[in-house]
């Protein structure tokens, strides 16, 4: 990996030369909660002033960039008894993110293994990763992140750039000869000892500051162990089964696919619609049965799917620990809660 | 009222239903918005043959196959004409909140005495007014069409699915998953009572996406949590009267006193139990 380090003062003129030719999303201040505090979101901006950089997380990931809930997959324009089929892959030009922290790029990372690792990638998804640029920021741990614990708290593939913050300095990685070129439109030098110690205190100091844990350890053979614990069944009776933990999560990608025909009979549309596993019909088949009618069954399978079958096909967590579920959710449901409520340490 | 010849789909010629729309205890509400959307008006009107619609036209007719009827019922009068629309149709939709369980109407028969708001707003003029009930509860509803009003896209769906012989589905999860899919941020966080939790989605989330919380006119969602939702609405500040004020709204939470399952009800809880 390339390094190089540049004044804070810099990266202004950075931000101007990927908007110049780039649509670039970044998070800004969306609104104020109820306790006076800013929330943040993931939006095209086009002043450096607009971005905050130092933001918390933001209440829904970038997701909606790359896996739209909604989507027409194709379309299929009919003309008397004959039709012909559309496929758009629905991207029209690169997209630049700017200041994704570590969690979100390991759930791009992770999206990858599942949308286009496999035998059959997912081309809707692939066109719109491929044509990304990705500026990474560390961040400052909030009481909801765990994401040490899933080991998703630094990104090592993913990003073009990530930046650390060492003063008034930025420490930056390079992953891309795209970045490299971008850095050479400012005043970057190659960092000595001095900053790659400053670069490590940084990362220790962050490393220091994380509240929430989770415990990973023989954990896809615990949940085995515990499939039937009583826990589950006092987190359902918490689960509102309103989906939107999914709706928050950078790496939920279930969907449904629905075909529709326009009003007017011209257009007919098979279109994908992300969807969450704690909703009611989630598991239902055809001829009406419902595998899991049970809000504490899907709310278990939920679990299973990122903590116990994610790892046990990937070798690790469908889980980043960006804690968006946990906050979100009303009944708070949360992930270090259920899963020491699992392991038996603390109840539902 | 009959806007063109027969349609056809991929050169198969599709059913022309001859529906017909009617009104009980309600605003009109439900009936204009069938007439609203004037960009798709004309195709909604050329997929079925309209042979009754008061709010929207002179002629009469008792010859239909479906029947959308708005409003619920709450004089004695509609009862008769309710089942005589129920004999004369081969399919009854429920048009809306009133028409699904009794809707705004349905708040009146908190009052123990039916005599008192009769009293209170006729004064010496007779109303023969009754417990408001839900047509589900007088005879067999086949489809509900749920909100106030519903969403005109929903009913589109119906009538072209039943033109097109497709399965009808109604939305059966809570409204939250689409207002997050909308980008909106909850708002409870914003220090908002909402009922999106346990109300019945399909509307896009229609309010709540423009900062004004959910009143529940959809009705439950299948498997609505309200123990867990009382709890939230307690923890973020509100009043157990807020809350039931709210719940109370739209009728779709409060119990029924003579349920009378609809047969696509039925067919559900078999599937699921």
């Amino acid at each position: 990996m390339l390094f190089r380090v540049f004044d804070q003062g810099e990266l202004p003129i950075l931000f101007s030369a990927l908007t110049a030719r780039h649509e670039v999303i970044g998070p800004v201040e969306a609104g104020v909660d109820r306790h006076g505090k800013p929330f943040y979101a993931f939006e095209p901006a086009t002043d450096f002033r607009a971005l905050r950089l130092a933001y918390t997380t933001t209440k829904l990931p970038a997701k909606r960039y790359f896996l739209p809930c909604r989507e027409d997959l194709a379309t299929f324009r009919t003309s008397g008894s004959d039709w012909s089929k559309t496929v758009e892959y629905n991207v029209d030009r690169p997209r630049v993110f700017f200041g994704l922290h570590a969690c979100d790029i390991n759930a791009l990372n992770k999206l990858d293994k599942v949308l286009t690792g496999g035998d059959y990638p997912m081309p809707w998804y692939a066109a719109k990763r491929r044509n990304m640029f990705i500026v990474g920021v560390d961040c400052e741990p909030q009481p909801s992140c765990f994401c040490r614990s899933m080991g998703a708290d630094t990104a090592l593939s993913g990003f073009d750039l990530f930046l650390t913050g060492i003063g008034d300095r930025y420490f930056a990685e390079i992953l891309s000869n795209n970045a490299y070129n971008l850095l050479r439109g400012i005043r970057a030098v190659e960092p000595g000892e001095e900053e790659h110690v400053l670069y490590r205190r940084a990362v220790a100091e962050k490393t220091r500051k994380y509240t929430a844990r989770v415990d990973t350890t023989d954990l896809t053979k615990i949940l085995d162990m515990e499939f039937e614990s009583p826990v589950w069944k006092s987190w359902g009776e918490k689960c509102l089964s309103c989906g939107s933990c999914a709706a928050v999560c950078p790496t939920c990608y279930c969907y449904g696919v629905e075909e529709t025909v326009d009003i007017d009979l011209s257009v007919a549309r098979k279109t994908k619609t992300l969807y969450s596993c704690n909703l009611v019909d989630f598991a239902q088949v055809a001829g009406g049965h419902n595998f899991r009618p049970e809000s504490h069954s899907r709310l278990k399978y939920r679990y299973y799917h990122k903590h116990r079958g994610f790892v046990e096909a990937y070798e690790e967590s469908l889980c980043t620990g960006c804690g968006r579920c946990g906050e979100t959710c009303l009944a708070g449901i949360n992930v270090p809660d259920v899963i020491a409520s699992v392991r038996g340490e603390g109840g539902a | 009222m009959a806007a063109g010849g027969t349609k056809s789909w991929l050169g198969a010629p599709l059913l022309r239903p001859r529906v017909a729309f009617f009104e009980l205890t309600s605003c009109g509400g439900c009936q204009l918005q069938v007439l609203n959307h004037e960009g798709t008006l004309l195709d909604f009107l050329s997929l079925v043959e309209v042979t009754d619609f008061r709010e929207a036209m002179t002629e009469r007719s008792h010859e239909y196959d479906i029947a959308f009827v708005e409003g619920c019922v709450s004089r004695s009068d509609e009862v008769a004409r309710l089942r005589q629309i129920r004999r004369n149709a081969r399919t009854l939709v429920a048009l809306g909140s009133c028409a699904c369980f009794g809707g705004v109407p349905r708040m009146k028969n908190r009052f123990p005495d039916p005599g008192l708001l009769a009293r209170e707003i006729y004064g010496e003029y007779p109303m023969a007014t009754e417990t408001v009930r839900a047509l589900d509860e007088i005879v067999p509803v086949d489809l509900k069409v749920h909100g106030c009003p519903f969403p005109k896209e929903e009913l589109e769906k119906v009538v072209l699915h039943i033109a097109l012989g497709k399965a009808i589905e109604t939305p059966r999860h809570p409204i939250c998953f689409e207002c997050k899919a909308n980008g909106n941020v909850c708002l409870f966080d914003l220090g908002e009572l909402c009922l999106g939790p346990v109300t019945r989605g399909g509307c896009s989330a229609w309010c709540p996406g423009n900062r004004f919380g959910c009143w529940g006119c959809r009705g439950p969602a299948d498997d609505a949590n309200l123990d867990s939702l009382r709890a939230i609405a307690k923890e973020h500040g509100f009043s157990g009267e807020d809350l039931a004020d709210r719940l109370e709204c739209f009728g779709g939470f409060t119990p029924r006193e003579a349920p009378e399952p609809s047969p696509r009800r039925k067919s559900r809880k078999r599937g699921t139990r």
